[in-house]
């Protein structure tokens, strides 16, 4: 563009002018975000959340205290004590924590668990205001997996084919 | 002493109760801006922007002043500690000062003191000590590079605002801001024989001014583009960076009274203040007061909208653009003006 041209150009600010338009197209285009704490984007089958501890339909606990979880998980987040049941001395878990501040959500203790106890649900909204809170113990993971048990059972009948 | 109480006692307390009513009224309108910033912002970039406390979120102004209230003041140990909380005070007081002499429609007026664009061009270029008060004593880097910065750029905006002004004059013949406004009926379009409307006012009869002008305004009160004392990307805060709860939201306050206060200006110079866009029988009905703040917001429209898409000047361009193009620009305005007003009579010297 010769130098005149590119004068006239920034005298009579024709770029400003331009880009004014254009800001003004995009100031009457709808709105391109998801309103978030009142709607939500799709999560995926395979979304690796909030941990729960499952149960079988006649409410005992899956888990059998392997401690597969434990020894795989690569952020070492679980802990886990096993003992003897009470009423038929098979094994079970004692104490059964998550460190939710060290987990890296990886979801190795998910597929390392022999029996679909451990898994990590659809939820990422549990952020807590202390640290505290985050350190998840057996009674909190058993909660987790009572409250999401319906959509944690779709997410694994709808990924089952690709497994 | 009935004399004490009927000259000075009674005037006094009706012009403090005035100045409290002015106040509160542009605080409120201050606090929609802020809102009306963000918003513009965030519908060009495609967003929603503050939505949730109240309908449309029209109260997040009133939210964030509770959590800038309510937070804990930190004043780092190594800083100047009455300076520092000095510089906002300073930065917000003389932000607001500056509208005691803005006409909001015919005698509307707090102060009508027949020098009022002079005392608005002072008290607006004390500003400037807000900011570098608050970059000095905070006794950091950042802070101090942001004040340096924003004293250079403020200083070198102010001499081509102060031609622009002077252009003003030359076709009004007054200092006073109300006369400024009343010069306005009569102008280009009265000249060709057309009723007055909008045609007169001077953004067309000194359309570059104008436009300098409003680009200086940009400038004199650090927005994007000219935002550069407390660019984000380098800077992280420029002079605020050591600044939180109460002593930022002053800083806050101060910035976007002074915007509002560009935003007059440039209304009253430039788009005729108060007086209706056509001066005839359904405009006329609108009492000024409305005129007068809905032509301010479409300046502010403008502000928000530049904000959004024009990208960051560097510092050498700014210099440059201030020096080396506006300043010939405006000078050469001056001595053209003078001349038309001269030769041909109109305006003031006529």
């Amino acid at each position: 563009m010769s130098a005149l041209a590119q004068t006239v150009r920034s005298l009579f600010l024709i770029e400003f002018v331009q880009a004014f338009g254009l800001a003004l197209r995009y100031f009457f285009a709808p709105k391109a975000t998801v309103n978030y704490p009142f709607e939500k984007g799709p999560v995926s089958p395979r979304f690796r959340g909030e941990h729960a501890l499952r149960r079988y339909p006649n409410g005992q606990e899956r888990c059998i205290a392997c401690k597969l979880c434990e020894a795989i998980c690569p952020a070492q987040a679980i802990t886990i004590e096993a003992g003897p049941r009470q009423n038929d001395g098979t094994r079970r878990t004692v104490r059964y924590d998550i460190d939710m501040v060290k987990c890296i959500y990886c979801g190795f203790c998910q597929e390392a668990c022999p029996v679909d106890a451990i898994v990590e649900g659809p939820n990422f909204e549990f952020a807590t205001e202390t640290r505290e809170e985050l350190y998840y113990d057996k009674e909190k993971l058993l909660a987790n997996g009572d409250r999401w048990e319906r959509e944690i059972a779709r997410n694994i009948a709808l990924d089952a084919p690709y497994r | 002493m009935t004399d004490f109480f009927s000259l000075y006692l009674w005037p006094g307390l009706i012009i403090l109760a005035q100045s409290v009513l002015f106040l509160v009224v542009l605080l409120v309108l201050i606090a929609y801006i802020l809102l009306a910033d963000r918003k513009i912002w965030a519908a060009v970039q495609m967003r929603r922007g503050p939505n949730v406390v109240g309908p449309f979120g029209l109260f997040q102004s009133f939210a964030d002043l509770l959590k800038f209230a309510l937070k804990e003041p930190i004043i780092p140990a190594s800083s100047d500690k009455p300076v520092f909380l000095l510089a906002p005070l300073v930065a917000v007081t003389l932000a607001l000062a500056t509208f005691a002499v803005i006409p909001v429609a015919q005698g509307w007026v707090i102060a009508d003191i027949n020098i009022g664009i002079l005392f608005v061009f002072a008290i607006s270029s004390l500003e400037v000590y807000g900011v570098i008060m608050g970059g000095w004593a905070s006794n950091s880097k950042y802070a101090f590079l942001g004040a340096l910065r924003s004293a250079a750029q403020m200083v070198s905006y102010e001499v081509s605002i102060g031609f622009v002004i002077v252009t003003v004059l030359l076709c009004v013949g007054s200092l006073n801001l109300s006369e400024i406004v009343l010069a306005q009926t009569t102008g280009l379009g009265t000249m060709l024989g057309l009723p007055a409307t909008f045609l007169d006012w001077h953004w067309l009869g000194l359309f570059p001014m104008f436009v300098v002008f409003f680009i200086s305004a940009l400038a004199e009160t650090n927005r994007p583009p000219f935002d550069l004392p407390e660019a984000e990307s380098e800077l992280v805060a420029g002079y605020m960076v050591e600044y939180s709860a109460t002593p930022y939201m002053m800083f806050m306050l101060g910035e976007y009274a002074a915007i509002t206060l560009m935003c007059c200006l440039t209304t009253i110079l430039f788009l005729g203040g108060w007086l209706p866009p056509f001066d005839f029988a359904p405009f006329t009905w609108v009492p000024g007061f409305i005129w007068f703040v809905i032509k301010g917001g479409l300046v502010f429209f403008m502000f928000a909208m530049v904000k959004a898409f024009v990208p960051r000047y560097r510092y050498d361009q700014l210099m440059r653009l201030g020096w080396k193009v506006f300043l010939p620009i405006s000078l050469g305005m001056v001595v053209l003006t003078a001349l038309v007003v001269q030769t041909f009579g109109w305006g003031a010297a006529a």
